[in-house]
């Protein structure tokens, strides 16, 4: 597979951007794509409500949110569907108001993939460059090179019906890259593929993305999606941006309840600020039943609400009580569920609360495996928690 | 009821199944097969002075002998006749140039429907099927009050100064077509809205975004998706339109040959019955060819499932 010469002359920046060369902690790299407050508006109802966003050349850029969060809009906004209410968006330095979408040197593959279902696999590919005029040896020859970089080359006379979804899959994608754009937009790449094909197909997208240097920008719901595929995770809620991040970031470092509670699982502890140092912070909580240290400072008035998240991976099972005065409750187990590499507790704390804890299978041999009823303590490390004020 | 039901199952093989789909079955063999069967028997006898008109198929002779007798003079009269195959090619031309207008008058109004909003698509749909709530004949009647010397067009148009004389329109081709193409419209402009209606917007959007302009992703996505919704309208419009005997009769001239109105001619004028009994069959013939060809058509795009 190697030696395709899909780009022709070597790219200044080439493949998926590791978090060490980040080009979005560098104040002196310019973005390539540059969303600039950018809102939509349908009657009433703000979809995008005013985004600023710089997203920079080789990334794959991940919108994450829930249904109605306004990323499809923006990324329609993007590819010029829809024109935005206030705002001004550029790719590579052009104001792309009032570009038609035609002209964009942005491509996008649906989320339905849209494949033209009169023409076949071939035809489908080349559509780009036909409506450019090019020759049509030159047209052979490249939708060639793009059937043998996603491995379809036998199904090249095929119609799309004729295909299955990873296969539609594709050719989508073959047809969204054929014209080499600046910028690839994905709605839902995964969503229609069963779980081992998405897998698969979400390395092969990130191959492919490395190998081509193009631009991504990818919608999703799915956050585990967005987790493997993503240099960085825009994460949306009602229109508007609320975190943007390193898959790392976002996941250990949440700023909201709402991107805490959003990716991946954790348990929330409500509580009252009691101590605010630049060290650390205290808080009671009656969630827990107690306090909880929290190796960082915060800025809060005291007093205020706030919440501690723990993630359920970071929580430690113990049958007698830990060393530390804090971040400690007692509990009954209430449920457990043997996943293979790790088991997941329910345990209900002294408090009432119950909380969600998962304990990797280190040892094949149950015996003293904790189950259903066991009183045990939950415990975790001060570094372990982090704080969110909204 | 239960028990008359499961004993006629259970003596005959008689279910409420099959009961429901004679129905149909028993509709077409009355109304349709039998008044076929008697027409083809027609067109093979003589024709005679007398009730029926036509000289029976079969008789017991005197020598208890069962006589047949199937007369191909008929047909063999309609090849000879340059008459007949005249007036059919003439009938088809007519058919095929009306079917043509339908289809460029009707395209962009199913495609504008199927655009509208849903508020308003139903309203206007409601208004393509209206005229329909009125007699064919009033409405052909209509445009003759429209068309004629004296008429609405022609004293609009003096009224405003820009004719002098009256046009000419009634007893023309070109009122015939008006006449034909208004009242064959409907059974164009539904059959392609059902089928522009099932396009998936994001089609044309995923061609606009490969760099066609909205008119070349129109040409190259909506026109050829548009294919089978365009041959089942002129398919419905053709084929009656090739019969058509009212409206070149109403508003056409008396030169336009339509085989219609040779038909009626055979079965009115010169009560020649089995005569027109062979004009039926052979148009018949010549009409279900089409039929055939777009239901394999029809049967190969289901087969292929362009819509998904």
């Amino acid at each position: 597979m190697t030696g395709i010469g899909i780009a022709e002359k070597p790219r200044p920046q080439m493949g998926r951007l590791r978090e060490r060369e980040a080009p979005w902690k560098d104040p002196a790299a310019t973005a390539y794509i540059r969303i600039e407050r950018v809102s939509k508006k349908f009657g009433d109802f703000t979809a995008v409500d005013d985004v600023t966003l710089d997203i920079y050349r080789g990334e794959i850029f991940c919108l994450l949110g829930g249904s109605g969060c306004g990323k499809t809009t923006l990324l329609r906004m993007l590819a010029g569907f829809e024109a935005s209410t206030g705002g001004r968006i550029f790719i590579d330095g052009h104001d792309m108001a009032g570009v038609p979408p035609f002209k964009r040197p942005v491509n996008m593959m649906f989320q339905s993939y849209a494949l033209f279902p009169h023409m076949t696999v071939e035809k489908n590919v080349a559509f780009g460059l036909k409506q450019e005029g090019m020759p049509k040896n030159e047209i052979a020859q490249r939708v060639a090179e793009m059937l043998a970089l996603v491995k379809l080359e036998e199904f090249a006379r095929r119609k799309p019906h004729q295909l299955s979804g990873g296969q539609r899959q594709r050719v989508a994608l073959a047809r969204s890259l054929i014209k080499r754009p600046k910028l690839l937009l994905l709605d839902e790449p995964l969503g229609a593929l069963d779980k081992r094909l998405r897998e698969h197909t979400q390395f092969e997208l990130v191959n492919i993305q490395e190998r081509l240097g193009v631009t991504f920008i990818v919608v999703t719901h799915d956050q585990e999606e967005a987790m493997t595929l993503a240099t960085r995770i825009g994460v949306m809620n009602h229109g508007r941006i609320v975190q943007v991040g390193t898959p790392h970031e976002i996941y250990e470092f949440p700023k909201t309840r709402f991107t805490a509670e959003f990716i991946g699982n954790v348990n929330m502890f409500e509580g009252r600020v009691i101590e605010d140092e630049p060290g650390h912070v205290l808080i009671e909580s009656a969630d827990l039943g107690g306090r909880i240290h929290v190796g960082h400072g915060i800025s809060s008035a005291p007093d205020a609400a706030v919440w501690a998240a723990v993630r359920p991976e970071k929580m430690i099972l113990a049958r007698e009580a830990p060393r530390e005065r804090f971040n400690a409750a007692p509990g009954t187990i209430r449920e457990v569920a043997y996943m293979g590499d790790v088991s997941i507790y329910l345990v209900q704390l002294d408090s009432g609360r119950t909380v969600r804890v998962t304990q990797p299978n280190t040892r094949r041999h149950a015996d003293g495996a904790f189950t259903w009823d066991d009183r045990v303590w939950v415990w975790w490390h001060e570094s372990s928690a982090v704080v969110v004020t909204e | 009821m239960v028990h008359t039901l499961s004993l006629l199952q259970r003596r005959f093989g008689i279910t409420g199944r099959r009961l429901v789909i004679a129905v149909p079955w028993v509709w077409l063999l009355l109304f349709f097969l039998i008044p076929f069967l008697i027409v083809l028997e027609i067109s093979f006898a003589h024709t005679r002075l007398g009730v029926p008109p036509y000289t029976p198929l079969w008789e017991w002779t005197s020598e208890h002998a069962l006589h047949l007798s199937l007369s191909a003079a008929n047909y063999l009269f309609l090849a000879r006749e340059t008459l007949y195959l005249d007036a059919f090619l003439s009938s088809m031309k007519v058919a095929f140039i009306s079917t043509f207008f339908c289809l460029l008058v009707a395209y962009p109004m199913a495609y504008g429907i199927a655009r509208a909003s849903a508020r308003w698509r139903n309203t206007l749909l409601l208004l393509v099927v209206l005229p329909f709530w009125t007699s064919f004949l009033v409405r052909v009647y209509a445009w003759i009050g429209l068309l004629r010397n004296n008429g609405l067009i022609n004293n609009v148009l003096m009224g405003l100064g820009l004719i002098h004389e009256p046009i000419v329109m009634m007893q023309t081709d070109f009122a015939m077509y008006i006449g034909i193409v208004y009242s064959y419209l409907p059974f164009m402009i539904l059959p392609l809205y059902s089928n522009l209606e099932k396009h998936d917007n994001t089609l044309l959007e995923a061609a606009v975004n490969l760099g066609a302009t909205p008119f070349k992703a129109f040409l190259q996505i909506t026109l050829p998706l548009s294919l089978p919704g365009m041959i089942a309208g002129s398919m419905l419009v053709f084929i009656p339109a090739v019969g058509e005997f009212v409206i070149p009769r109403l508003l056409g001239g008396n030169n336009t040959l339509m085989i219609g109105r040779v038909l009626w001619d055979e079965f009115f004028n010169n009560r020649n019955w089995p005569e027109a009994s062979a004009v039926a069959m052979t148009l018949l013939l010549v009409l279900v060819l089409p039929i055939m060809i777009f239901q394999r058509y029809q049967a190969r795009e289901a087969g292929a499932g362009l819509h998904r």
